[in-house]
């Protein structure tokens, strides 16, 4: 008997030692900071763009890159980011500084990226940020439009159904009610710019949904956006956010040179290239470092 | 401490009222839970009476709920999201799709296990096909589609999550919000309603089984087969 | 099916296809592999110590109504490993199987007839032997339909693990859905079937290997 149990422990020790050491595989694998440098991206079709170009960019330097795409929303990257398993992201300075600053009230461009260098914690950096901006955007039907709905500050009090992401309620309720003194009649989980978001605008099961203005959901769709007079939405200019210790000083410039090349016009439609079009999204991100001659 | 965070969501009043207060969303997440599992036992427990009384069609039963497992919840309702232009029919198709399978199998293999000499003697005394599958053979198979059932439901409600995904207030709204903004009080919080649905629905199912089952049957006298369903949520 | 068509033409495409059934064979695969051993240890220890059984059984039970979903994403913050990690992924579905395994290893442990056993120990098998050479090879046929259905409900949960980023062919089904497209759906669902298909006919050869007895009684 006793002999058995010493089996069964020996057994047991090494069953656990095997998972244990495939961890530390997976784990040591993620950490290859020695050079490897990890791409990440939020789940929207932009983000993956950008991701893509980053890389591809990153590339011309020599260094190795690889893709990570899909993660999820900016709390989620940037968790990943500080434990490592990314290195740069391709990241949007409004959204961002509110993330790292809640406080945080600046909304033009300028403002919002010295606050954000200034508010970024140690260890973690910007680079410099590129014209190009991707904003949230409250949008209508073109038929709420011509009831007399242009700006944020006509949706009034309780009158409609807003669609948003999950986190929009926590971000944004109490500031647009702040600002405009507008509520909604319920904020509705939809998903972040995605069909589960156009089509409750469509089927009108939301009024008012929030999206975002490189989409190419909005003019397909003669969806028209709402202006913000009072700036709720800051700025969001296009930023690489990355641990400093995972880019070189060449991998900076080029990332540069990428921030510098982007404009609105021209994300928007590698965004409608991808969405509408189904290229894919590493030719998308190839060709428009191939036009902006990076590498 | 996660979990003390889970119970402060838990706790939280804001999360109790108003449209995507909790009671909504377990109401919505019975909802579709409630009408996959009929809707598929609508499907699966006629024909799985039907093969096993007939013993025609007993491979191509087994093969095809097996690929019936495979498919993947998650690319069923966004694929059928696509097509249907919404989430409510996919979601409901996808999770009927999902708890065919377990009620099958606990129909198939509940008529197939019938004691051959119990169904010669039903035969011997003169009963009708019929007769036998009705009075004989359902009542003794009852066990294992009780068992079926559950584990379809059990299943179907740990899936039903995945359904907030293409927009559905469904108990995983909590899952998926949480997760993007890793706020565990609400993501844990959202898991823990999930797992308890699960474990009262299994009860309840267990109590009617109780009282559905003949009493020379309970299953506790012949716990050998009520294996556990493959899992897909 | 022009748009399959169109969406496989690109050479990228292909190779990110290629690399994200490789990353679904492993993650699907490897909780399978770490499962049976941990099984058959647990499945043993419950034998030996029958008292051990029901909370064995009862706890593989609850572990059973945690939505996957959760599992993917509590165990990084439980565990302190990388949110993407893919180890959160392997570890929940090791979890999900040998919960699922657990049992029937039990059963058919406690199956094997009193009278085999009696034989091995009267010809001299000490304890540790008898149940390597007679108790465990007698519970493969049961082990092995337990593997089976694990092996393809990792396959299809999998998939579900793209909600937080590690996904393998799960990947395809949100990324499609973002761009309203179905191509990559559709062969996101044919793959992971014939991916199912493939594993399922490979432990059937698996177990009529290790069992030859079966098979020549069926003959």
């Amino acid at each position: 008997m006793k002999r058995t149990l010493t089996v069964i422990v020996a057994a047991a020790a090494l069953a656990v030692s095997a998972c244990g050491s495939k961890e530390d595989l997976s784990g040591s694998d993620q950490q290859a900071a020695s050079g490897e440098v990890v791409v990440g991206s939020a789940d929207f079709t932009e983000n993956k763009i950008l991701a893509e170009v980053y890389a591809g960019a990153l590339k011309t330097t020599g260094a190795k890159v690889s893709v990570k795409s899909g993660i999820g929303a900016r709390e989620l990257v940037v968790k990943a980011l500080q434990d490592k398993s990314l290195g740069v992201v391709p990241e949007y300075t409004g959204n961002l500084l509110n993330y790292f600053d809640k406080a945080n009230a600046k909304t033009t461009p300028d403002e919002v990226y010295a606050a954000l260098k200034e508010k970024t914690p140690a260890g973690l950096e910007v680079l410099a940020k590129s014209p190009a901006e991707d904003k949230d955007v409250l949008v209508v039907t073109k038929e709420t439009a011509d009831s007399g709905v242009k700006s944020i500050a006509d949706l009034g009090d309780n009158k409609y159904v807003l669609g948003a992401a999950g986190e929009w309620a926590q971000r944004w309720q109490g500031k647009v009610k702040e600002l405009y003194g507008v509520t909604f009649k319920e904020v509705k989980t939809t998903d972040a710019g995605g069909p589960v978001t156009v089509d409750a605008l469509k089927d009108g099961s939301a009024q008012v949904v929030n999206l975002y203005t490189t989409s190419a959901d909005i003019k397909a769709n003669n969806f028209v956006e709402l202006t913000d007079p009072k700036s709720m939405y800051p700025a969001q200019n296009i930023v690489p956010l990355l641990r400093s210790d995972a880019v070189d000083a060449k991998g900076k410039a080029v990332l540069d040179k990428v921030s510098q090349a982007l404009t609105t016009e021209k994300l928007a439609e590698l965004v409608k290239r991808v969405d509408v079009d189904k290229e894919t999204v590493a030719n998308v991100a190839a060709d428009f470092l191939k036009t902006a001659a990076i590498g | 401490m996660i979990f003390a965070d889970a119970f402060a969501w838990l706790l939280d009043a804001a999360n109790w009222t108003g449209s995507r207060s909790i009671p909504v969303r377990v109401g919505v997440h019975l909802l579709y839970c409630l009408g996959a599992v009929l809707g598929a036992a609508a499907i699966a427990v006629p024909l799985g009476l039907y093969v096993g009384h007939t013993g025609r069609g007993g491979v191509l039963l087994v093969g095809g709920s097996n690929a019936l497992r495979a498919l993947p919840t998650l690319g069923l309702v966004t694929f059928l999201y696509l097509v249907a232009g919404g989430g409510q029919v996919g979601v409901l198709i996808g999770l009927v799709v999902l708890a065919v399978p377990p009620i099958l199998a606990g129909a198939y293999a509940g008529i197939q296990d019938v004691d051959r000499g119990v169904v010669d003697a039903a035969r011997g005394m003169g009963m009708t096909g019929a007769q036998r599958l009705w009075r004989v053979e359902l009542p003794n198979a009852l066990p294992l589609l009780v068992g079926g059932l559950r584990n379809a439901t059990l299943q179907v409600v740990a899936t039903a999550s995945v359904a907030a995904y293409v927009g559905i207030e469904t108990l995983g709204r909590p899952l998926l919000d949480g997760l993007r903004v890793l706020d565990y009080g609400q993501f844990v919080g959202g898991a823990v309603l999930v797992a308890l649905l699960a474990v009262v629905l299994d009860v309840v199912l267990a109590l009617v089984g109780k009282l559905v089952i003949p009493r020379g049957l309970r299953l506790s006298a012949r716990p050998r087969r009520r294996a556990k369903a493959p899992r897909v949520g | 099916m022009g748009d399959v068509v169109k969406y496989l033409s690109d050479a990228g495409t292909r190779a990110a296809l290629w690399s994200m059934l490789l990353d679904h064979v492993w993650l699907s695969l490897l909780p399978l592999v770490i499962s049976v051993v941990l099984a058959v240890v647990l499945g043993l220890v419950c034998h030996r110590y029958r008292r051990l059984n029901g909370f064995v059984v009862g706890l593989s039970n609850v572990v059973y109504t945690i939505p996957s979903l959760a599992l993917f994403a509590i165990i990084p913050a439980v565990i302190g490993t990388q949110v993407l990690n893919p180890v959160n992924v392997v570890l929940a579905l090791t979890i999900y199987t040998t919960a699922l395994l657990v049992r029937p290893v039990v059963e058919a442990l406690n199956a094997v007839p009193a009278h085999v056993t009696a034989a091995a120990t009267a010809m001299g098998f000490r304890p540790w032997r008898r149940f390597l050479t007679v108790e465990l090879p007698l519970s493969v046929p049961v082990l092995a339909a337990g593997v089976r259905v694990g092996s393809v409900s990792n396959i299809s949960l999998v998939s579900v693990g793209a909600l937080i980023g590690t996904g393998g062919l799960g990947t395809l089904f949100t990324d499609g859905f973002r761009q309203r497209y179905l191509a990559p759906i559709a062969i996101g669902i044919v793959l992971t079937l014939a991916l199912a298909l493939v594993v399922d006919l490979l432990l059937v050869g698996l177990r009529n290997l290790v069992t030859p007895w079966a098979r020549a009684g069926r003959a």
